[in-house]
């Protein structure tokens, strides 16, 4: 089976849960004079889960025909190993690292640590441009964040603030 | 009218006020590259500054000509780094992105100025002639045509965004349904599929799943491929940003066409520049011939120009209800309308009559910004077009922290940023197998409109009668029926032919 058709499946089985919830769980908490609405919040998810479970399952079953050209995406998950899913794989969990550190680390320290650990893992090894750089892009946009737009954004780690 | 147009045109020209327009233009357009800052939240930003200077033509000009900078700006990153940070311009990537990837950034960049250009003026001009008789057009469509309307728009997506494909499309436009109802809808207060998180409890952020669906697998793709960032490496020559006379017939006409469709769009309270931009990429491309329609998405200057004159039309066309009614039909005129009263003025029918310098000056304003924002931009292509001559190390490092500070800046809540990463993963993969994104993001930012236009016409009927009592609900039902039903049909159609063809051999 190709990948197409497992996604399908993934998403079919997300929107059986989905509906699952809309039809038998959501109206449960529903107040007794807004069940003689003609619309409950559940309405609209029910019509959402049913139609994406028919078009999920189509897909699943491979109801429609492919076009005739070829159907690689641009990128070929079958030559996946030859890409350098490695460095992807590091960049990810650099950017969840950095979601975790922004509040306990404080902007500042957090963002120059990421820019310069992404560089550093796609080949960067002039840390003498590289770290003056990084610092001075985490100083411009907290500036821009912080003192032009109000948005708060604590510049330092918890300890020192 | 000439009265009025000739009292707008002395107060738009004075110095001070062009002076509004240039600085308003440039604030724009470079606070606009940012993901994430929308014209909305720039005009908010510049509420303040435009209330200090008290005069209320000044301060209207200043704010259209950040309006018009913004978008201008908007469309900049949606360009150069897939990047969208305004729904409106998520469809000015479809082609643009590719386009830039081929080394022609400069020429995808002047391309959209011009566009941009034609449809803001074109839809200044209309305004000027048709808004009084337009506003009473616009109160005949009831929540019940808006739901239609929008089922259209998402049909009409869902049909030719897929790669031949209508069933992945579809199914995106679902998810993105799906997804649009994770939180407090605006009708029910009570919140929905937030599974007990509480940072789930507003929805997800419009900005996190663009930068999810768009920048963060592109930037992976350049990771994964390290071959990839070349051919888009070149992308600052300057050779060739002139657009050839071949190439401004082509989008001369689409140009036209959009302008007046997109300016028709925003007249409708609620619709505005995204459905917009959406619809005249999508009617643009059924237009097409035959290999042209091949092109899209693949880098169609047809297709970056559609959406763009749509896309500013549309903008111009949102000043109508605003002006003349006094009810503002986008996020972006309903903070016009707090400046405006804010500086005492009261939009509405008595607007033209009573503050005729006010109403005339504005749209004498969009004009004027329009024509700057050109001179401004066209000289500065080059330079945009640069960021993507930046070393490969560092444009990933930083586009990936643009999408994580977009996210940030938009939710304010650092959960926020792992919903990003999470999602971001789940494009990749749906990338990887061929299903289009696009469907699954304007799914996502139509569906609470659509849930909220269906629930309230649902209220006032007291059932689903209304798609049967009102004939232009019904009429535009029918044609999203026959806009997802057409493109199967016809390459059911098309194997026939081949069938028959390889049998009489």
């Amino acid at each position: 089976m190709a990948l197409d058709r497992w996604i399908a499946l993934v998403i079919l089985a997300v929107s059986l849960s989905y509906g699952y919830t809309a039809f038998f769980m959501m109206d449960a908490g529903l107040p007794p004079f807004m069940r003689f609405n003609p619309i409950w919040p559940s309405t609209f998810p029910k019509v959402i889960s049913v139609l994406a479970a028919i078009t999920s399952l189509a897909i699943v079953l491979g109801i429609e025909k492919k076009p005739s050209g070829d159907d690689t995406g641009e990128i070929d998950y079958r030559r996946l190993k030859e890409y350098k899913i490695g460095q992807a794989i590091f960049l990810l969990v650099l950017m969840a690292t950095y979601a975790l550190m922004l509040r306990p680390a404080g902007f500042l320290l957090s963002t120059v640590v990421f820019l310069v650990a992404g560089a550093a893992l796609l080949g960067e090894r002039r840390f003498v441009i590289l770290i003056p750089v990084a610092a001075l892009a985490a100083g411009v946009v907290w500036y821009l964040v912080q003192q032009t737009l109000g948005i708060y954004l604590s510049p330092l780690p918890t300890f020192l603030s | 009218m000439i009265d009025g147009i000739l009292i707008g045109l002395s107060t738009a020209f004075s110095i001070s006020n062009l002076l509004m327009v240039i600085g308003g233009c440039l604030i724009g357009t470079f606070i606009g590259m940012l993901p994430g800052l929308g014209p909305m939240s720039i005009i908010a930003i510049m509420i303040p500054v435009a209330i200090s200077i008290g005069d209320p033509s000044a301060a209207l000009i200043l704010l259209a000509g950040v309006y018009y900078g913004a978008i201008f700006g908007g469309s900049t990153s949606s360009i150069l780094i897939n990047a969208p940070g305004v729904a409106s311009t998520v469809a000015t990537s479809f082609d643009g992105y590719p386009m830039a990837r081929q080394g022609k950034a400069g020429k995808a960049l002047t391309v959209a100025a011009i566009s941009s250009f034609a449809g803001g003026s074109i839809g200044a001009i209309l305004l000027m002639i048709f808004a009084p008789a337009l506003a009473s057009v616009a109160l005949l469509f009831h929540s019940a045509e808006y739901f239609a309307l929008m089922v259209v728009g998402l049909s009409a997506i869902a049909a030719f965004a897929g790669s031949g494909q209508v069933g992945k499309a579809l199914l995106m436009t679902l998810v993105g349904l799906m997804m649009a109802t994770v939180g407090e809808g605006a009708l029910f207060n009570q919140p929905r599929f937030t599974m007990g998180i509480l940072d789930l409890q507003s929805g997800f952020g419009f900005i996190t799943l663009a930068m999810a669906m768009f920048a963060l697998p592109e930037a992976l793709f350049l990771v994964l491929d390290p071959s990839r960032s070349n051919s888009g490496g070149s992308g600052g020559d300057i050779k060739d940003l002139r657009i050839t006379k071949a190439e401004a017939k082509k989008i001369a006409p689409v140009i036209g066409r959009q302008s007046i469709q997109g300016f028709l769009i925003g007249v409708l309270p609620g619709a505005g520049a995204t459905i917009a931009s959406f619809l005249g990429y999508a009617v643009e491309r059924n237009l097409a011939s035959k290999e042209e329609q091949a092109e899209f998405g693949k880098g169609s200057i047809k297709g970056l120009a559609a959406p763009e004159s749509a896309n500013n039309a549309a903008c111009t066309g949102s000043f109508v209800p605003l002006l003349t009614l006094g009810i503002p039909g986008s996020g972006t005129t309903a903070i016009l309308l707090g400046a405006l009263i804010a500086l005492n003025v009261s939009p509405g029918p008595r607007l033209m009559i009573d503050q005729p310098e006010i109403f005339w000056s504005v749209i004498i304003s969009m004009y004027v910004g329009n024509v700057i924002l050109l001179f401004l931009n066209l000289p500065m292509i080059p330079y945009i077009a640069k960021i993507l001559a930046v070393p490969r190390n560092y444009l990933i490092p930083f586009i990936l922290f643009f999408t994580l500070m977009g996210a940030y800046i938009g939710q304010n809540n650092a959960t926020e940023l792992l919903i990003l990463v999470g999602f971001g993963v789940c494009a990749t993969l749906l990338r990887f197998a061929n299903y289009p994104l696009a469907p699954l993001l304007i799914g996502f930012i139509l569906g609470s409109m659509l849930e909220d236009n269906f629930s309230r016409s649902m209220q006032l009927y007291d059932g689903i009668r209304f798609i049967v009592e009102r004939p232009m609900t019904m009429g535009l039902l029918a044609l999203a029926v026959i806009l997802v039903a057409l493109p199967t049909f016809r390459a059911r159609l098309v194997r026939k032919k081949e069938l028959q063809a390889a049998e009489s051999d």
